[in-house]
């Protein structure tokens, strides 16, 4: 396997979607290629600190604001009516 | 490894039952829908629009368009993958009107070849965000996936942040599951190589790419 084989199965393997076979095979190449093992844990790490950050967190006072406006809007509407 | 997944939308027992008394002009049915979903809705406009005002508007106006549209929900998907399509819609308009343009598609850009091809192979920091405090730390990954095209943060955003399948990110965004997948790895990769100037390992010295 080459590390260009290597990348196009990377977010399969992120995700544990691949075959037992396949797996294997890549877990094979991780073991000696060292640029490609920093490269799948580097990934690994982005899409964790992306998860673990939630940077757009939607703050409470908004929250109700918010919701306030969406559900006076729905009171002047009619649910479904665009199929009624 | 265990699957890097966060789920949304899974408690469907009553969600059916909340959809069914909302068509009927429930309200208090509706605001619990709204309550469900409205923070991963917020976070996913931000995301697409990078502006707060517009992610609100996307907020209000998603939801009422739903409202006003589930006489066409047929309950053959889940509730929030409809809405989110929903939003997605509602959130690719708004960038339209800010960059005041008529072509911006989950398509843009999508034949780029940056950051397919690792460069950046040094390794990072053991605990990268920990070298930043948090305020630091956000600026730095908002300013890092603004940078990505709109299609490619988008199916990011869906995945890896709000933690839905490839199949549902595929319908609601309309695309294929290989375009899905191709788009995720791309996504993947090219923040990997952006954040690696942040948190590339600097113990031999100056951070740059270490001998192989």
């Amino acid at each position: 396997m080459k590390c260009n084989d290597f990348l196009k199965e990377l977010t399969d393997y992120l995700d544990g979607t691949l075959t037992e076979g396949t797996k294997a095979e890549l877990d094979e190449h991780l073991h000696w290629c060292h640029e490609c093992h920093v490269v799948m844990n580097t990934t690994k790490k982005t899409i964790e600190i992306y998860r673990d950050n939630q940077i757009y967190e939607l703050p409470e006072s908004l929250r109700t604001r918010l919701h306030q406006a969406i559900m006076s809007k729905c009171k002047g509407a009619k649910p479904g009516k665009k199929n009624a | 490894m265990e699957t890097i997944q966060k789920r949304a939308g899974e408690d469907v027992s009553d969600e059916l039952s909340l959809v069914q008394a909302a068509k009927a002009g429930d309200l208090e049915a509706f605001s619990e829908l709204v309550n469900r979903y409205d923070r991963n809705v917020f976070r996913i406009a931000q995301h697409i629009t990078h502006n707060e005002e517009d992610a609100q508007d996307v907020v209000q106006d998603a939801f009422l368009k739903a409202y006003q549209n589930l006489g066409q929900f047929q309950g053959n998907s889940k509730f929030y993958t409809w809405l989110v399509r929903i939003a997605v819609n509602e959130a690719l308009m708004k960038l339209r009107k800010r960059r005041n343009e008529k072509t911006v598609s989950l398509d843009e850009d999508v034949e780029t070849e940056e950051g397919s091809i690792p460069r950046e192979v040094a390794d990072w920091s053991p605990n990268p965000e920990q070298i930043y405090g948090q305020s630091e730390l956000s600026d730095i990954l908002k300013k890092t996936i603004q940078g990505l095209p709109p299609g490619f943060r988008t199916v990011f955003v869906l995945r890896d942040v709000e933690g839905l399948s490839t199949e549902e990110t595929a319908e609601m965004l309309g695309l294929s599951v290989p375009a899905v997948k191709s788009r995720l790895l791309r996504a993947r990769l090219q923040l990997r190589e952006r954040l690696a100037k942040y948190f590339r390992s600097r113990k031999n010295g100056d951070g740059q790419r270490e001998v192989q």
